[in-house]
């Protein structure tokens, strides 16, 4: 007789605690968390997810794009995983792949094109926060010469460079940007040595589109400027850093959470922008001076209203030939697939 | 009472064998469980889930036969050199090239061609491409002495170089929106997975390649002469067996497995090039051909060791979220003691006689 008290009681604690199990969230990183970065952006993110009522989040960092992403994506969904969101443009196969086999759990992608019924992309307009940063580096530069250590030619990237150069050109039209391709999205070595390559060239301000604060650090060992990405990088080069183009996902993670709990979850393609808080500048090191940051505030408060669509005509390319017509704002399908360089950057595109 | 290290005497028996790589596990899992418990992290739980998750469930077994399959390709090609004391170290280039010839056929005749013919003619042509490439490394060595050691390391990098210019380039897909990659495959162009699994169709090409690699080196006279020559190249050459011609032979099969597992991993597991098809299971390769002792056998059971060995430790990271450095540092740990285990198969330890 006690015996089955105790299995009904045990059943009913199985099936409440079932009941009140906790949404859990996964979240797949390309590179290591560490202390900067583009994953580490992500990881805030799911921090401020972690912080919600009834969540728990767990992440595996380092996971290769291809095969081991797939089985790193498809053990979160076994586990009972609700939601999962992979974090770079490599997972976008696997993802998908792994979203058809499981109809029940909702993924999103960042940085692709593909979507499925339970799977959405996401990204956010970087673009915004480039061209702000173009603007500081555009004021302080002497030398007219703008490094830009890159990781891939592709549209992501190349539209980050444009935007940067556009901001350069509206506070100095002699500014000119110049361009090296690391092939690598995370090795410290070289993204340091790119660097150099162009401090040597002449340029006064470094930029960057890599993981590693590794280019801040070469810019600041030439005592001479630079702007971070992803994160802020002002603890890695104090006298050099001018700001970042940071991200900034908690808006985003915690949004697409909560709706899911409250079941309006869509898998749409999401791009949100400044206006939402998902893309921002890092604080202003202590050299650029007030006007500088009034302007550069002022092009802010513009974008975050839409009254700045950063790819605005007229904007000609590489080669002088008008891309962009005056007045006319480059279309979202437009900015996904740039593969032209305005004019104003030096490189190409291989 | 001194003590000393010395030969040992008799071989040890299998057993014995099997009981040294147990205790050198056992050691590296004490060591990650101090590790463990150094990050206040339940030690005796994440050894358990480490050892547990891998073999825990079907799908997990399939993660690491699926995992294994091109690791154990690889170490075959760079285990058959390794034989005969050509190093080898260039198969994460054959690899390379074995994806692009598999690709090169599957774009241009993917959408013509039924999968019989197909998917043979991918594996005829990957094979041929890492075999290629790898006959780069012995045509130097052969004929102007050069070390095939350097040549295959900086072939690797050429290779993926390869690889990168044409998915940047010629082959890159128009609706990828710029992004490095070919266009999906075609459906007749992905090797399907055997009926009921996920596994694919390349497990039973692994098995064919290994039985028959296994009896050549055992039972035939090529075997034998590889063998001589391994051993001792002048004794090789007195007897007449044409050293030069071996060192290509070997060299271009070891080519033409890793190409075979770059056909399958482009096809079976991405179904379209990018370049990240490139993880370093040519390296990997390497240490499982070392561990392994060269025998076919042993490099299967290595090659799944190692692949349970990821499985698990990405079921670590997941469920008491623990950096990824620490599994590397666990992965180190096991291999390095694995090493050391190796010293005292052939070693062992005495008293010193008076």
């Amino acid at each position: 007789m006690r015996a089955r008290w105790m299995m009904v009681l045990a059943m009913l604690l199985w099936t409440t605690g079932a009941w009140a199990k906790d949404f859990q969230v996964g979240f797949v990183y390309v590179s290591p968390v560490g202390d900067a970065g583009y994953s580490y952006a992500h990881d805030q993110g799911r921090k401020a997810v972690e912080a919600m009522e009834g969540v728990t989040t767990s992440f595996v960092e380092s996971v290769p794009e291809g095969q081991d992403a797939e089985r790193v994506i498809t053990t979160m969904a076994r586990k009972g995983y609700d939601m999962i969101f992979s974090t770079s443009f490599g997972y976008m196969d696997p993802t998908l792949k792994v979203a058809k086999q499981f109809p029940d759990v909702k993924f999103l992608h960042c940085s692709g094109y593909k979507t499925a019924p339970n799977m959405a992309n996401y990204f956010g307009r970087m673009y915004q926060a480039r061209y702000l940063t173009g603007m500081v580096a555009g004021a302080m530069t002497k030398s007219n010469l703008l490094g830009y250590v890159a990781a891939f030619p592709i549209p992501e990237v190349i539209r980050g460079i444009n935007a940067f150069a556009l901001g350069a050109q509206a506070m100095n039209p002699k500014a000119e940007v110049r361009v090296v391709w690391t092939k690598t999205w995370y090795d410290p070595a070289r993204e340091k040595e790119a660097a150099k390559s162009l401090l040597d060239a002449g340029c006064d301000v470094i930029a960057q589109h890599q993981d590693s604060p590794a280019p801040q650090e070469a810019a600041q060992e030439r005592g001479v400027y630079s702007v971070g990405y992803n994160s802020d990088m002002a603890k890695f080069a104090p006298k050099a850093h001018l700001t970042a183009a940071v991200w900034n996902w908690a808006p985003f993670y915690t949004e697409m959470v909560r709706q899911a709990q409250a079941g309006t979850w869509k898998a749409d393609s999401y791009w949100w922008g400044m206006d939402k808080g998902v893309v921002d500048i890092a604080p202003f090191g202590p050299m650029v001076p007030e006007e500088v940051r009034a302007k550069v505030q002022a092009a802010k408060e513009a974008i975050g209203k839409g009254e700045n669509p950063v790819f605005v005509g007229p904007i000609a390319d590489q080669k002088g030939v008008e891309r962009v017509p005056a007045g006319k704002a480059l279309s979202d399908a437009e900015l996904l697939s740039m593969n032209w360089f305005v004019r104003g950057v030096v490189g190409t595109l291989e | 009472m001194a003590f000393v290290v010395r030969k040992r005497r008799e071989p040890l028996p299998w057993w014995g064998s099997c009981l040294v790589f147990l205790g050198a596990v056992a050691v590296a899992l004490a060591v990650g469980g101090a590790l463990l418990s150094f990050q206040g992290k339940p030690a005796w739980r994440g050894m358990g889930i480490l050892l547990g998750s891998p073999v825990g469930s079907v799908w997990a077994l399939e993660d690491c036969v699926l995992k294994a399959i091109p690791l154990f390709l690889c170490a075959l090609g760079v285990g058959l050199s390794f034989r005969m004391a050509v190093w080898n170290i260039g198969a994460e280039g054959q690899f390379a090239l074995g994806a692009v010839g598999a690709t090169g056929v599957a774009l241009t005749w993917g959408a013509t061609l039924p999968a019989w013919v197909l998917l043979p003619l991918m594996a005829i042509a990957a094979m041929v491409a890492g075999g290629l490439w790898a006959m780069i490394a012995a045509a130097l060595r052969v004929w102007c002495g050069a070390n095939e050691t350097i040549v295959t390391l900086m072939l690797n990098y050429i290779g993926i170089l390869v690889l990168e210019f044409l998915v940047f380039g010629p082959w890159k897909d128009p609706a990828s929106f710029g992004f490095p990659m070919t266009a999906e495959f075609a459906p007749a162009a992905l090797v399907p997975a055997l009926p009921g699994t996920r596994i694919h169709w390349g497990v039973v090409l692994c098995l064919v390649v290994g039985v028959l690699l296994s009896w050549v080196l055992r039972a035939s006279r090529a075997g034998f002469e590889i063998a001589v020559c391994g051993q001792n190249p002048a004794a090789a050459r007195y007897a007449r067996i044409p050293y030069a011609a071996w060192v290509a032979v070997v060299l271009v099969a070891g080519g033409a497995l890793a190409g075979l597992a770059g056909f399958l991993e482009v096809s079976a597991a991405l179904g379209r090039l990018q370049p990240s098809i490139m993880t370093g299971y040519g390296y990997t390769a390497i240490v499982v051909a070392w561990l392994s002792g060269l025998r076919s056998g042993s490099v299967a059971v290595v090659a799944l060791f190692l692949a349970a060995l990821r499985v698990g430790l990405e079921s670590l990271q997941l469920d008491l979220q623990v950096p990824a450095a620490f599994g590397t540092m666990v992965e180190g740990t096991m291999l390095l003691m694995v090493l050391v285990g190796g010293f005292w198969t052939r070693y062992q330890i005495v008293r010193r006689q008076a």
